[in-house]
């Protein structure tokens, strides 16, 4: 079997299945549902690894499938590509995907409604989002990317009020979707700059077009290429969640939890990391956009991260530490290590998935709780969900051995070595990230999990573990979180095919842009390779990881909650997110409408208003004078007419009888005549 | 060969026919019965032209004939239609209480 | 002499026809008498070797028209106009008018009574027959008002559907 030809198969299968639940899921049983929609989700799966191992073998390891023309003018098909970058992105989607799905059907049992009214609306949803997501990652150019990228935006829109009778939950869709739409501004207008400097929108055609000699880095000056990869940039911001448009992450928590793992930590919010690194050839010529993202993915680390110190609600923490996370991808990108921005996004899917299905679990067994305030001590009541977050908080704090060790490591030791100015402040802000990484989730499980219960009785009576359909996804998670960081290993662990097995799948994507990004710096690349600041550096983000661990024990374990620092005016700083929706809310929708509308008020009234009250007098005077006009000249024309009408029609009316024999005995009187004509007149 | 019966015969009898069908259509106040003598002063006419033809011999009366059948089919179908309209709307049929277009 | 028997038989069924037609009280007998009055003249059709006629006058005008009126007439509620007047208000002006037309008939034919008799009627050409002869004229010299009878057909079909159908308010 040719899985590479059947490619355009595997987002086919989800959208059958979407189109199956939300075209006829209302007569389908719950059973139905629950196995047409993970089922498309695993032939996809299945089909996508029989894909990448056939690509494995081809010598060049790209293939792309042309399903037809799609914008001719715009020389762009509707075709899906399959390289190494998009293998690994189906892989993460319809793997774990597929995990998530069964989760959810454990999750939303309890759904309920006219006649189960959201189980398979949800799962209509979600396979749609599938397809949409495959769409985005095997695009094989922008403009069908960017299809795939507004589906997922529509799906995610739609899961977020998928309670949508919650007005939080309707306003935090809506607040996404917006907040999107800023960033997709951003994307089109880099998608018509990179059309107009390139001549094509083909990922394959772009990347030869910027990697020939056409195009020297920019280095010195801020040009066109720079402002396209910035304008890409934004629209990266907006999806993946960076600043200043991360906002509408946290509260798209609102969605149910297998959307928030699904959607809102493994895949769509990395599809701005996918796009920068699909666009890699561009970023590499534009240093100066490089360093914004870098700056900016450094920024948004840390940031989110102060912010997920103090939340209380378990999904928040998550949801900011995923933001945080994506900053790193981001960091990763701007220093130009486009593969490990890649294996950070991978290895974060597994390690974030199943910290949200975790959440959920904990949720599904504290009866909708979420405050973390009043859990504590689920350890032993709800263990297979304790084992699998452990293993997970782990691997995101970097506890060597796990996938989150090797890939954030990696992250730190590459903007460390990066040549440009500033990386090592980077370095900084991303170690300082780690420490509050370890302590916020250590945070999270110590409340959690460990000390005295908090609950009320009703609660922790009705305490149980999740069903096998629930559990069964996180262990294969918490396995996924264990193994996944072992095929990116740093190099001083050794060299051989399969510890660095990631960088070689991806260095064909990758590979000419570094040159060129390491070229444009004038630096040779080995001259960093410094084998002891490797391990040194290792040395310290561990250090970094214990003590973020230890802290969190000593403050949230051992400690009394009145004895716990405050930390002064901070705190509710942090608590409030530092104020970023209300600045928003000032600035851009109280700003512009309330402040604006001042402003307005005192224009309409003065200008606008005097303006209409001047035209209204003149109006009023010209309408006098052709009142008169009407009044005597052209009404008393008509009036004139009908009088001589009337006067002249005075002796023929009578003839009108409206009878119709009457006028049947005036023909005849009129044959008689003509009878009479002939009879007497010839 | 030469018949008692003259086309003149026929002549007179096609006068009665129209004449009658006359009487009907200017004294019948009842449309239905009107539209009736509508159809017998076509079929006077038609009576004409046959006694024409066979006198001169020539087909083309009756061809005529023909055609003022079809005319007289298409009257009656589209003027049968006016008449059911009618009664639903007036629920009369006799034509002196139809008389909107009075002066 | 079968001839003259026939002929008077036949006027005699139509003229009567005629007559009940225009003085019938209730509609349906005045169209079973205009029906008996259609086949007199079917009848005489037949006597002056119009077979083709006599055909399409039996089909047509009894088998068609007649049977669309005695729907129409059971369609519309005619009981109360059975017991009305039933003559016109101005029917002396109408008598008059009539008579006047009658007396002119009957002096053009007194008149025209000699130059009718043209000759003897031309001799019947044999072995064509009424319908081969009809047809060979029909079709080939008036082909075109033919079409547009038909065309005439159909757009009375479809007045007569507009005129008939409910109005859907």
């Amino acid at each position: 079997m040719n899985f590479l030809d059947l490619i355009w198969l595997i987002p086919i299968l989800p959208l059958c299945g979407a189109a199956i639940m939300l075209l006829f899921g209302r007569n389908l049983s719950k059973t139905v549902v629950s196995i047409i929609c993970p089922g498309a989700v695993l032939g996809s799966f299945i089909l996508s690894l029989g894909a990448v191992i056939q690509l494995a073998g081809l010598k060049e390891r790209t293939h792309q499938v042309v399903l037809f023309e799609w914008l001719p003018q715009l020389h762009v098909d509707f075709g899906y590509l399959l390289d190494p970058l998009s293998s690994v992105m189906i892989l993460v989607v319809t793997g774990i995907g597929f995990l998530i799905h069964v989760y959810a059907t454990g999750y939303m049992a309890h759904e309920h409604g006219p006649r189960h009214g959201g189980y398979y609306r949800f799962f209509g949803y979600l396979n749609l989002f599938v397809f949409f997501m495959l769409t985005l990652v095997l695009a094989n150019n922008y403009p069908l990317l960017f299809v795939g990228w507004e589906g997922v935006g529509l799906c995610s829109y739609l899961l977020i009020g998928f309670y949508f009778h919650k007005k939080s939950a309707g306003d935090a869709g809506k607040k996404a979707f917006i907040v999107n739409r800023i960033g997709d501004a951003g994307f089109i207008l880099g998608m018509f700059f990179l059309f107009q400097v390139t001549g094509s929108l083909r990922f394959t055609e772009v990347t030869d077009a910027l990697r020939s000699a056409r195009f020297g880095p920019e280095v010195t000056h801020f040009g066109i290429l720079s402002l396209t990869a910035l304008l890409l940039f934004i629209g990266a911001t907006g999806k993946s969640a960076q600043l200043p448009l991360y906002v509408w992450l946290p509260d798209a928590m609102e969605g149910p939890t297998p959307v928030s793992a699904l959607i809102h930590a493994a895949t769509m919010v990395t599809a701005g990391v996918y796009m920068c690194a699909r666009s890699n050839a561009l970023f590499a010529l534009t240093p100066e956009t490089s360093h914004i993202v870098a700056a900016v993915g450094a920024c948004t680390a840390i940031f989110a991260a102060s912010i997920g110190l103090v939340q209380n609600d378990i999904k928040r923490v998550l949801a900011y530490s995923t933001v945080s996370q994506l900053g790193y991808m981001f960091l990763a990108v701007g220093v130009g290590a486009y593969w490990v921005g890649v294996f950070h996004l991978y290895t974060h899917a597994f390690f974030k998935a199943l910290l949200f299905l975790g959440a959920g679990s904990v949720i599904h067994a504290m009866s909708g709780e979420q405050d973390m305030r009043n859990m504590g001590g689920l350890r032993n009541k709800i263990p297979i969900t304790f084992g699998t977050m452990f293993i997970a908080s782990l691997a995101i704090a970097g506890i060597p051995g796990l996938s989150g060790f090797f890939s954030k490591d990696e992250i730190l030791w590459q903007t460390w070595s990066a040549p440009e100015l500033g990386s090592k402040v980077l370095w900084v802000v991303g170690f300082l990230t780690a420490l509050m990484t370890a302590f916020y989730m250590w945070r999270l499980m110590f409340l959690t999990f460990f000390g005295e219960p908090r609950m009320d009785e009703k609660t922790k009576h009705h305490i149980h573990e999740s069903p096998k359909a629930m559990t069964i996804p996180l262990m294969v998670l918490a396995g996924g979180s264990v193994v996944a960081g072992w095929i990116g290993m740093p190099k001083v662990f050794g060299e051989n095919g399969f510890m660095q097995g990631l960088e070689h799948w991806l260095a064909p994507v990758f590979e000419s842009g570094k040159e060129v990004a390491h070229a444009a710096a004038e630096h040779g690349a080995a001259a960093h390779h410094d084998t002891t600041m490797e391990w040194v550096l290792m040395g310290v983000s561990i250090g970094a990881a214990l003590s973020g661990i230890f802290l969190a024990r000593h403050i949230y374990l051992r400690m009394k909650a009145e004895d716990r620092p405050t930390g002064g005016f901070i705190y509710p700083v942090l608590l409030n997110k530092w104020y970023v929706d209300e600045l928003y809310d000032f600035l851009f929708v109280n700003g512009l409408s309330k402040g604006g509308g001042t402003l307005m008020a005192k224009f309409d009234t003065n200008v606008i208003d005097g303006g209409v009250n001047g035209t209204a007098w003149l109006t009023r005077m010209v309408s006098r004078i052709s009142m008169w006009y009407d009044t005597w000249i052209v009404d008393g024309l008509v009036n004139l007419t009908a009088f001589t009408v009337r006067a002249l029609s005075f002796p023929v009316r009578f003839l009108q009888t409206g009878f119709l024999q009457s006028y049947a005995l005036v023909f005849m009187a009129g044959v008689l005549g003509i009878f009479g004509y002939f009879w007497w007149g010839r | 060969m030469s018949s008692p019966i003259t086309t003149e015969h026929y002549l007179v009898l096609s006068a009665m026919l129209l004449l009658i069908g006359t009487v009907g259509v200017l004294l019948r106040r009842n449309v239905v019965v009107i539209m009736m003598s509508i159809e017998l002063i076509l079929n006077a006419v038609n009576l004409n032209l046959v006694a024409f033809s066979h006198h001169l011999q020539q087909v083309n009366g009756q061809i005529f004939a023909i055609f003022i059948i079809v005319v007289a089919v298409a009257e009656a179908a589209v003027g049968l239609g006016i008449l059911i309209a009618l009664f639903r709307n007036k629920e009369t049929v006799l034509v002196d209480e139809i008389d909107l277009l009075k002066w | 002499m079968t001839d003259i028997a026939f002929f008077y038989a036949f006027a005699a069924l139509t003229v009567l026809g005629a007559i009940l037609t225009v003085t019938l009280r209730n509609a349906i007998h005045c169209a079973i008498a205009l029906i008996a009055s259609l086949a007199g003249i079917a009848g005489l059709y037949l006597l002056q070797k119009a077979e083709f006629l006599f055909v399409v006058q039996i089909m047509l005008y009894i088998g068609g028209v007649m049977v669309l009126f005695l729907f129409v007439i059971m369609l519309v509620n005619l009981d109360g106009a059975a017991k009305e007047r039933q003559y016109h208000r101005h029917w002396l002006a109408a008598v008059a008018c009539l008579i006047g037309t009658g007396a002119i008939f009957a002096a053009f034919l007194h008149r025209g009574a000699g130059s009718l008799k043209l000759e003897s009627p031309l001799p019947v050409v044999p072995g064509a027959g009424n319908v081969e002869t009809l047809s060979m004229v029909l079709f080939r010299e008036y082909l075109v008002p033919f079409e547009v009878a038909s065309l005439l057909l159909l757009v009375a079909v479809v007045g007569g559907v507009m005129m008939a159908k409910k109005r859907i308010d």
